[in-house]
Formats: C-alpha cells, sequence, structure tokens
C-alpha cells in the first residue's frame, strides 16, 4: 500500500517516531507549565534535566550495574533532588522580581551543567542499549512495530495522564491550582506554600528526567542532547499556552505527529515545521490554542 | 556637561586604543560592545528581553559575507545589506513576537532566531558546518584600501560611535521616554492613547538593525561567519554581557561587551596564570569550560548583581552621574 508514492510501512514508522517524540514535547512542556503556573518561572535548564535523566541512567548502568527499571524511578528521584536544591538555594530569592531573572538564572544554569557535563564526559554521544524485555519488534501486518518506541509512548502517556489526574482531580491538585491563583490566600489557609513550590519544581524537574531515561535508548546520551529539544518545547508552550494542562499535552503528542509526517514528505522542512506552526499559530490565534491571555 | 565628558573620553579612548590594544582585536571589542548597546536599547530601556539577537547579528553576517565575497560588491554595500538584513528580519521577527507580552515575547524570539539557525545550516550559500570563509575586505568606496588594520580600524570606530550616537538620540528622545512609559507601566501607557505595539516594533526594528550593522562589520573585520553567531548561545552571550555591565544604563554594555569578550579570548591564559599562582591542577583545564564560567557569572550576576558593574558604581555615587 502507498500514500502519496512513499510505501505505507515507511510513513507509519515515521509516525510512530513522531508520537515518541511527541511524548517527550507532552512531558517536558507539561513539566514547564505545571512550574510556570506555580513559580511564575520559565524553566531553561528543563533540556538539562533531561539530558541529566539520560546522563544519570547510563552512569548507573555503567558504574554500578543498575538496570534500566531500576533508574526508571532512581533517575527522576536524584534529578528531582538536584532540582529541589537548586529552588532552595536560588530560585526562591527571584519571585518577587521580574519573570525573566528566572529565565536567565535558569539559563546560567543550564550552561553549567552541560558545561560540566561536557567537561567529564566530552561531547560525543555514549551508547545505552534498549533493556531485553523491550527488545525486538512486533509484526503488526501492515508495519513492523519496535516493542520499545512502543513503550516508550505508552509510559509517557500513563505518566501525562496520572498527572494531568493528579492536579485537576484530587484534593492535591486543589491546593496546587489554588496556589497558583493566590499563593497568599492559600498560605492563610495553613498550607505551606513555600514546601509546595519547592515540590512543584522537583516534581517537573523530575519529569524531565524521566523523559530523559525514556530517551537513553533511543537516542545518542550527549550533554547536549536537551539544549535544542528545550527550544523546541519552547515553541510547543507558545503554540499551546501554558494555560491548561490537557493543552500542553495534546499540543506536545500532535506537534510531534506533524514532525514526523513531514520527515517522511519534506524532510528539509523537518527542522523548522514547529516553528514554523508557531509563527502561524500567533499570526492567527495570537493567545495561543489553549491558551487565555492573563 | 556629564553628557560631554563621557563623549569626548570615548572618542579619546577609541583614537589612541590600536597604540596599545592589537587593532584586530579591538575591532572585535568594538563590535560586541555595538551589538550589546543596540539590545540594550530593548532590555534597558522598554523591558524586552530578546532571546534572539543572535538572528540579526550572525544573519546580517551571513548577507553581508555572501554579498562580499561571491558578488563581489565594495564594503559600504555589504555593510548597508547586512544592517537591511537585520531590520526587515526585526520587522517579521517583532511583528510576530509582540502579540505576546512577557515571558511569551522572549520565547517567541528564541523560537524564531533557531528557525532562522536551521535555515543557515541547511542553506547552500553558508557552507554549513564550515561557515563562509575568506570573505576579502576589499576598499572603501573603491578608494580607500581597507586591508591595512589600522585603516579599518577607524573605519570601525567611526561606525561604532554612529550607532552609540544613534542610540543616545534615541533614548534621549520624545520617541525613548514613550519607550521607558512602556517600560515602567505598559497598561498605563496604553491607556493614555499610545499605540504601544508600534512603538515595540519600531524599536525591535532599530535594535536589529544596529545589531545587524554591527555583525556585517564584524564579518568585514574577522573575514569570515560560523554557524556559532546565529546560535542561541550567542544570544544568551550578548545578555550577559549586557546583564554584567548594567542594564538599561549607556556604558554598561559597552563595558560588559569587553568584560565578556575578553574573558572569553583569555580564559586559557587566566586558567594557567592561576594554576602557577595556586598550584592547583584543575584550573589548566579552564580554557576548556568558558561555558561553565559564563554560567556562573550568569548565576551570581541574577542572584546578586542585578544592578551591573555601571548601574552598581551608580547606585553607590548615587548621583545622576552618567545617564
Amino acid at each position: 500500500m502507498e500514500l502519496f508514492g512513499i510505501p505505507l510501512s515507511a510513513v507509519l514508522s515515521q509516525l510512530l517516531l513522531g508520537l515518541v517524540n511527541g511524548s517527550f514535547y507532552a512531558i517536558l512542556s507539561l513539566g514547564l507549565a505545571v512550574i510556570f503556573g506555580l513559580l511564575n518561572v520559565i524553566n531553561f535548564a528543563h533540556g538539562a534535566m533531561f539530558m541529566m535523566g539520560a546522563m544519570v541512567t547510563w552512569m548507573g548502568f555503567t558504574y554500578a550495574e543498575l538496570s534500566y527499571w531500576n533508574m526508571l524511578w532512581l533517575a527522576p528521584l536524584l534529578v528531582g533532588l538536584f532540582g529541589v536544591v537548586i529552588e532552595k538555594t536560588m530560585l526562591q530569592w527571584l519571585y518577587k522580581l521580574d519573570h525573566l531573572y528566572g529565565l536567565l538564572l535558569t539559563f546560567g544554569v543550564t550552561l553549567m551543567i552541560e558545561g560540566v557535563f561536557r567537561l567529564i564526559f566530552g561531547s560525543s554521544g555514549l551508547s545505552y542499549s534498549v533493556p531485553e524485555a523491550l527488545q525486538g519488534a512486533t509484526d503488526l501486518d501492515f508495519m513492523v512495530l519496535p516493542n520499545y518506541r512502543a513503550w516508550v509512548v505508552v509510559a509517557s502517556l500513563v505518566v501525562c495522564f496520572a498527572t494531568w489526574f493528579v492536579i485537576e482531580k484530587t484534593k492535591l491538585g486543589a491546593y496546587l491550582r489554588a496556589g497558583t491563583e493566590n499563593p497568599r490566600l492559600v498560605e492563610a489557609f495553613g498550607i505551606n506554600v513555600p514546601l509546595m513550590i519547592t515540590l512543584t519544581y522537583g516534581f517537573g524537574v523530575a519529569l524531565a528526567a524521566f523523559a530523559g531515561v525514556l530517551a537513553a535508548p533511543i537516542y545518542q546520551v550527549a550533554p547536549l542532547m536537551g539544549s535544542n529539544l528545550i527550544i523546541v518545547v519552547f515553541a510547543v508552550v507558545v503554540i499551546g499556552g501554558m494555560g491548561s494542562i490537557m493543552g500542553s499535552i495534546l499540543t506536545g503528542l500532535g506537534l510531534g505527529v506533524i514532525e514526523g509526517f513531514t520527515k517522511v514528505f519534506y524532510p528539509e522542512a523537518s527542522s523548522t515545521v514547529v516553528f514554523i506552526i508557531m509563527a502561524v499559530v500567533l499570526w492567527l490565534r495570537p493567545a495561543g490554542l489553549f491558551g487565555k491571555e492573563k | 556637561m556629564n553628557k560631554t565628558i563621557v563623549f569626548t573620553v570615548l572618542l579619546v579612548a577609541g583614537l589612541l586604543a590600536p597604540l596599545v590594544v592589537y587593532p584586530v582585536f579591538m575591532m572585535k571589542l568594538l563590535c560586541f560592545a555595538l551589538f550589546a548597546c543596540a539590545f540594550n536599547l530593548l532590555i534597558g530601556y522598554t523591558g524586552l528581553l530578546s532571546f534572539g539577537h543572535a538572528a540579526f547579528l550572525g544573519g546580517a553576517g551571513y548577507t553581508a559575507g555572501y554579498v562580499l565575497r561571491d558578488l563581489g560588491w565594495s564594503p559600504e554595500w555589504g555593510i548597508v545589506v547586512g544592517t537591511l538584513f537585520g531590520a526587515v528580519m526585526a520587522w517579521l521577527m517583532g511583528g510576530l513576537a509582540i502579540r505576546r507580552q512577557g515571558i511569551y515575547f522572549t520565547m517567541i524570539t528564541l523560537a524564531l532566531s533557531q528557525m532562522l539557525y536551521f535555515f543557515f545550516l541547511q542553506a547552500p550559500f553558508t557552507g554549513g558546518e564550515d561557515g563562509l570563509q575568506g570573505i576579502p575586505r576589499g576598499a572603501l568606496f573603491g578608494l580607500i584600501d581597507l586591508r591595512n588594520d589600522l585603516t579599518l580600524y577607524y573605519l570601525v570606530w567611526v561606525i561604532f560611535m554612529f550607532g552609540f550616537w544613534l542610540i543616545h538620540r534615541t533614548i534621549h528622545s520624545p520617541f525613548g521616554q514613550v519607550l521607558l512609559a512602556i517600560k515602567e507601566n505598559e497598561p498605563r501607557a496604553i491607556s493614555l492613547g499610545y499605540d504601544v505595539n508600534r512603538y515595540k516594533l519600531l524599536v525591535f526594528v532599530l535594535s536589529g538593525a544596529l545589531a545587524g550593522l554591527a555583525g556585517a562589520t564584524k564579518v568585514l573585520v574577522l573575514g569570515f561567519e560560523t554557524l556559532s553567531d546565529v546560535h542561541w548561545s550567542m544570544s544568551g552571550l550578548v545578555v550577559l554581557m549586557t546583564l554584567v555591565g548594567g542594564l538599561g544604563t549607556v556604558m554598561g554594555p559597552i563595558l560588559g561587551a569587553f568584560f565578556i569578550t575578553v574573558l572569553e579570548n583569555k580564559m586559557g591564559e587566566i586558567g594557567a596564570l592561576l594554576q602557577t599562582l595556586t598550584g592547583v591542577e584543575w584550573f589548566a583545564n579552564l580554557g576548556e569550560s568558558v561555558t561553565i564560567v559564563t554560567g556562573l557569572i550568569f548565576v551570581i550576576c541574577v542572584l546578586m548583581f542585578r544592578r551591573g558593574i555601571v548601574g552598581e558604581l551608580l547606585h553607590r555615587t548615587s548621583s545622576k552621574g552618567i545617564s
């Protein structure tokens, strides 16, 4: 079977790759949105945290023979703790200032993290193999489905929807949403808002690290693997707007798929298509697809 | 009074500088200083943080380099074309970016400049990863041979002073006052009847054009243009220069640009010196850790040195001083 002269199986496998990328966009933009909601900080270091998740996974295996499944929870935990330290020592002093200082600080932090990793591990990629249980592929008749990629999409979707559920449907999430609207009032009700802020940053960063673990077997693990990614995620955030959790998830997935299709039909534009969509969206609907102008 | 003193000091220092400093390095410093001044026009006087200024510097560098080398035009046209590129690009990018406020504005400029980066990475005339090499300096107006470093230095000096003067005039004009009003309180400026978006776009175009002027001049000086000039790390660098020098001060960006450029170029030597002084082996690696050090300076500036060098000096002496 063919689609516009390109074999259907090729289109479908690119579509799957697009979904994999889209899952990463979704997790990362979700984390950015959660952090921005409560802290009013755009976390430039999100890409670096993604990279740290992958690097820690690689280090866990290389130095301590820790399996992929262990790192799946250990890496986000470690990187999350690192995020907590950053919030406690630096970010918390900036909340009263203009938003842009938060961005500049996390930009500086990004440069430092990436610089340190590059000094130790060099710039070239390190390889990390797919865990045994997920090796191989399943033949679905119309296409061959690599098991690991399917796992990445499913795992990210589960994590995204769990986050959505916690924030929108539980009491904890209600506090969080209330804190986003009016932190002083929430504090007056006896809730420890500074602690909530710290944990939120740690959680957002842990989400990025989780995506990093998932990415480790697919991409080359390298100190700069998150540095271009974060800019695409910024574009995703501009397109979707940061007001809605579900909006972030859907925009991330959708753009990944569109990028996948572009790779099939017009590969030259595959690295710029997200930015072009951003420009078009800004032109037609300045507030973003799901956003409301504050 | 003070204004005259500042201008005189700048003028004399600039004229005598090549006696002390290697002219090519001095020219590079001036180009970055102009770049940082153009950037400061936005962040310091209008309150807009652009994270995409590399697009104007590098983009103008590529267009000027192309015009100079492949079309064989004379240097003055290279500079004009580069500046125009900066202005047009800023008009396109600014037109989209001002549709959103605050932090979104910053993310949009960053994303759009990244798009341009990929364009320059793939476009056939830019030489991809190698960049444009061997761009000739030529003769200005077909008369003045620019291959002599000193001759070129004084041309660059005139360009820099022109840019600096233009920014100074802009800040102190009624237009500049409206910009300041937008920075301090945008809703109020709107309610006073100012078409805020038109002002923002205009200042964005001016800033982009001046950054383009800096980029085109830089390519004339160095004779090559590479992708690092259009990469977002360059956009970050100009933010750092302005932040270190002092946001919204006239002299700050110049000092900041000098400080950061010297630091970047001499990091290896500083490391070697520290190693001999302290005996710590690790300092020998300092030359390879430029990004770590720039990151650290960023963090320190944001956390405890937000006024920058000049801003801090002005605050300490608390006289109106240079501004």
